[in-house]
């Protein structure tokens, strides 16, 4: 008990004093969390929006793949991307395993899965509403398509945001292809499994105190969004 | 490019046939009112003319169609105003610049429409939070800002309060005196008498009669809309 409190103090000395290792941990897990939510969101909403507007063949398919991959172990994941970019792999001429462009990388096929079969449920939703009159208004698939995701521009940017909280929330996948070097491809998650293994409680509590902090400002805003835009557009 | 005609025109889903057979010729001028229960098949029957559902069977021709495009001269207004989420005067504009017109054209003609069915004061309003009158207000605004030949209403007021309702049939009888054809579905007999000059009776899928709106109350050629006034109107 007393141990855990004197880690608490630590971890607040940590963040009070903008220490430099922590600085840095948290700066590179942002910047690699929101460049693969950017990616898999240029991905995946145009894929969902063509989704809940198309009528194809294997359309049901490839939304019951869709909705399996929402729940992709980032393990997994990771070990695919891992294959992909290893020295034999098909991309291995690359060069980029152990860095964070994988990790980017990795993330991005973890996230975009989910912003796709979200944005393709909202849109379609939407779609059923609006389809007759924009067919009557004559708007075509494309016109429709760009109308349906600014319409419904507040629950993706909430899906965006869930897709952020997932990517810089998870461990597995940036663990393998990112390999956790020090100074170089260590975020948030990964410092705190290695830290808390190696004993230094201090530093892991206060990137835990961090994480969770962002997660939560992350929920507040979308829920201040929705609520602001409800009564805004209805 | 009316007359507009169907002959022997269908529509069915599966085994279901909710247009059977109907062959009728709409002429331009007279405001038509197709009267019938539930599930006669109005909504259809208007879907299918404005293109939005494909018949299974028989033709639709739209005779003094002088180009391929006849979707642009007509316009439908629903039973349930869809709004986009964005002001009420967006919404209009939108419709116009997907019909062709250039931003600052639609802009004044948008406005213009706005003023005629008394929203102009609630043009920035978001178009989702007006009341229900105010949306089919703006729905019908929409349509007419696209200044079609032909106008299909489906229900239009069947959501409304008597209040909107009235405000509702006079833009209706000022879109018809701008030269519009109105072409509307309803199943109450009193808004079929104001707003109607003939009578197009659908029961169960059929045309029972196609007739002036005058004779349609008088003298009913069917038994089905004899049934249909007397137990609408059973103090007759």
């Amino acid at each position: 008990m007393n141990s855990l409190g004197e880690a608490f103090i630590a971890a607040w000395q940590l963040l009070a004093g903008f220490d430099a290792e922590l600085a840095q941990v948290v700066g590179l897990s942002l910047q690699v969390s929101i460049t693969a939510v950017l990616i898999a969101t240029l991905i995946g909403l145009p894929l969902g929006a063509t989704i809940a507007v198309e009528r194809f063949r294997g359309r049901q398919m490839l939304i019951v793949l869709l909705n399996a991959l929402m729940g992709l172990p980032p393990v997994v994941v990771g070990l695919l991307v891992y294959l992909l970019l290893s020295r034999a792999g098909p991309l291995g001429s690359l060069g980029i395993l152990f860095t964070p462009q994988a990790m980017i990388i990795a993330q991005t096929v973890l996230i975009a899965p989910i912003i796709a079969a979200l944005s393709r449920q909202t849109i379609e939703d939407a779609w059923r509403e609006y389809e007759e009159q924009l067919r009557s208004l004559g708007a075509r698939r494309l016109t429709a398509g760009m109308t349906l995701i600014w319409d419904t521009r507040f629950s993706l940017l909430t899906i965006v945001l869930a897709g952020f909280g997932r990517a810089v929330a998870e461990v597995g996948a940036v663990m393998i292809v990112g390999g956790n070097i020090d100074g170089v491809t260590r975020v948030m998650t990964t410092t705190i499994a290695l830290e808390t293994s190696k004993g230094d409680l201090p530093l892991a509590l206060g990137l835990g105190i961090v994480l969770i902090s962002l997660v939560v400002v992350l929920n507040a805003l979308v829920a201040v969004i929705r609520e602001a835009a409800l009564r805004r557009y209805g | 490019m009316l007359p507009l005609e169907f002959s022997d025109l269908s529509y069915a889903v599966g085994d279901t046939r909710i247009i059977r057979g109907i062959s009728a010729r709409i002429e331009a001028g007279p405001r038509t009112v197709i009267l019938g229960p539930n599930g006669a098949g109005k909504s259809v029957l208007m879907r299918l003319c404005h293109g939005l559902l494909i018949p299974t069977g028989g033709r639709i021709t739209w005779h003094g169609a002088r180009n391929g495009d006849v979707r642009r001269h007509q316009a439908m207004v629903f039973q349930r105003p869809v709004m986009l989420r964005r002001s009420a005067l967006a919404n209009v504009v939108y419709g116009l610049e997907l019909a062709g017109k250039s931003r600052r054209e639609s802009g004044l003609r948008a406005m213009d429409v706005l003023e005629v069915v008394g929203l102009a004061p609630y043009a920035t309003r978001p178009a989702r939070v007006l009341s229900g009158g105010e949306q089919q207000r703006l729905a019908l605004a929409r349509a007419w800002a696209l200044g079609p030949e032909v106008l299909f209403l489906d229900e239009p007021t069947a959501n409304l309060d008597p209040s909107a309702t009235h405000d509702i049939e006079n833009i209706i009888n000022a879109i018809h005196a701008s030269g519009t054809k109105v072409i509307m579905t309803t199943h109450n007999l009193g808004q079929a008498r104001r707003l109607g000059d003939e009578i197009l009776f659908m029961s169960n899928g059929r045309l029972m009669e196609h007739t002036p709106i005058d004779r349609f109350f008088r003298e009913p050629a069917s038994a089905e809309a004899a049934a249909f006034i007397k137990g609408e109107l059973p103090w007759q």
